[in-house]
């Protein structure tokens, strides 16, 4: 393994004597280099998706998580001794950090973005909210209920999970979504670096035919190649991950609401991983154009 | 060195050369004749392994080529040294670098033989046309480099396919004298020609034996020669 790793290492960066045998560039070697800055490019933004949504998600799923809310409804004779049922079940029950009953200003605070400050509540039968903050562990939820439902029968807990769950599911999705769109860029990469490969070869077959005659191994020459494909992909996708990079700092910064479209940026040590769009890109053309060069060869 | 035993080459249905046998030591020189596409270049190819036998085994230093791998046939061509009637230049680079390329091949240190170059290149007569391009050289400027090259390596045996079919007659003695000196110390000769004068020329100067092809089978010439 050791071996393998000097060895590729030393084909890409120690210039040999074997580097001028291959003729100057040729079209499909800027073709490698451009296709290399596009799918970089696009790289950059299946990252900065991927990141993002795996943001929103863990935002979601964490925020909502800790939270539930107990309403409860009942006639107003009644409504205080059901609200003293719930404390005093809360209370007992493992994994609550704190309990607040809403007064009716807080109530009416939640209500007023729909129907507006002026809006006669007082003769409304409202149902009383709890707003329950549950430690990490969280709470048995189906153990709560069944309490509930025998000390406070007009008391139903919400534990957000019919909101939550399509919400964290679509935003796994999406960043399921950003992940195989980064494996199909790395295999759509791969393959045009191949096929650049194998042009380039077979455009330079008089060259590796004389190479062959006077004494030339197969991974001499495939060595050519490999190291200039190589380089010129890593240059490519260098390029590529900075215009993306660049492109991605200019998105407009994520508002207080944390509205997805504009959370889509790049933030604190994610920045980090586009730097590791150039390597892994040499990586594949280094593999894709050994392997067709080394069975192209063997044609010779 | 290079031995053919009962060799016999078919391509395609058609048998090019049939129940081949032949033995090449070292030192010896020999040529080859025969008309066009009677083989005489498949039988070139089966000596340094661009062809593997139908039937039969070719010997390149008591080694079976049918059974060599890939690396084994390359290391085997650095011991013999082939000029071709097209040369085989690679164009983009110079006639110093084309006539090293060998010993780039090789994994050599093209600075530790630069005086080794600059004395072969000159032995051709070549000096002053080290940075000329391929292109940019005559036919007979071309073969000498060919024969430059092809015996950089100083290898054990020296094949030459047509070298004189595009050069002047000046020229031809020019290149036969550079591949006697050569024989003369101790290098393996084989060439294959349809110039009779050339061979003729070549037997007043070394002791050579002439071989022709004929209907597909290897026959030693006549004393027409």
């Amino acid at each position: 393994m050791r071996a393998a790793i000097e060895t590729a290492l030393t084909t890409l960066f120690v210039p040999g004597q074997n580097d001028r045998v291959v003729p100057p560039a040729t079209f499909t070697a800027h073709l490698t280099a451009f296709t290399s800055v596009v799918m970089a490019f696009l790289s950059v933004f299946a990252l900065s998706l991927s990141l993002a949504t795996g943001r929103l998600a863990h935002r979601w799923s964490q925020e909502l998580a800790q939270t539930s809310t107990i309403r409860i409804s009942a006639p107003s004779d009644q409504i205080e001794l059901q609200i003293q049922a719930v404390e005093y079940v809360l209370s007992t029950t493992p994994g609550v950090r704190s309990a607040h009953v809403l007064t009716e200003q807080e109530q009416r605070q939640l209500l007023e973005p729909w129907f507006g400050s002026d809006l006669p509540l007082d003769g409304l039968p409202f149902p009383r909210l709890v707003e329950v903050v549950e430690e990490r562990r969280g709470i048995d939820a189906d153990g709560l209920r069944q309490r509930l439902a025998a000390e406070a029968p007009g008391a139903i807990l919400d534990d957000h999970t019919r909101w939550r769950r399509p919400l964290v599911q679509a935003a796994d999705r999406v960043r399921g979504l950003g992940i195989v769109s980064l494996l199909l860029i790395v295999a759509a990469t791969a393959a045009m670096i191949t096929l650049a490969a194998q042009a380039a070869l077979a455009a330079n077959s008089r060259v590796i035919g004389v190479l062959r005659l006077i004494g030339a191994q197969d991974t001499y020459i495939a060595r050519a190649f490999v190291r200039r494909l190589t380089l010129r992909t890593l240059a490519g996708a260098t390029v590529g991950t900075a215009g993306g990079m660049a492109a991605v700092a200019l998105l407009p910064e994520m508002d207080a609401a944390g509205s997805f479209l504009t959370g889509l940026g790049f933030q604190g040590w994610h920045w980090a991983w586009p730097l590791l769009v150039p390597p892994v890109a040499a990586l594949t053309a280094f593999v894709a154009t050994r392997s067709a060069a080394l069975r192209m060869l063997k044609g010779y | 060195m290079i031995g053919l035993e009962n060799v016999s080459y078919g391509y395609g249905g058609s048998e090019l050369l049939s129940d081949v046998s032949l033995h090449l030591g070292p030192g010896s020189f020999h040529f080859l004749t025969g008309p066009s596409g009677s083989g005489k270049t498949t039988f070139l190819k089966l000596c340094y392994a661009e062809l593997i036998a139908t039937a039969g085994v070719v010997r390149l230093f008591d080694r079976d080529a049918g059974t060599m791998s890939r690396d084994d046939i390359a290391r085997v061509r650095r011991r013999v040294g082939m000029v071709h009637q097209d040369c085989q230049f690679l164009d983009h680079l110079s006639l110093r670098d084309n006539i090293a390329l060998p010993l780039q091949v090789a994994g050599r240190d093209i600075t530790q033989e630069a005086q080794n170059l600059d004395d072969l290149i000159a032995w051709v007569g070549l000096t002053g046309r080290s940075k000329a391009l391929p292109a940019e050289l005559s036919g007979g400027e071309r073969q000498r480099a060919a024969l430059a090259r092809a015996v950089i390596m100083a290898p054990d045996v020296i094949l030459a396919d047509e070298p004189t079919g595009n050069i002047d007659w000046e020229m031809s003695l020019r290149l036969l004298r550079l591949l006697t000196e050569l024989n003369k110390t101790g290098k393996t000769i084989l060439i294959a020609t349809h110039d009779l004068n050339l061979i003729r020329t070549a037997k007043n100067e070394v002791p050579v034996r002439v071989l022709r092809i004929r209907n597909r089978r290897l026959q030693l010439a006549g004393t027409e020669l």
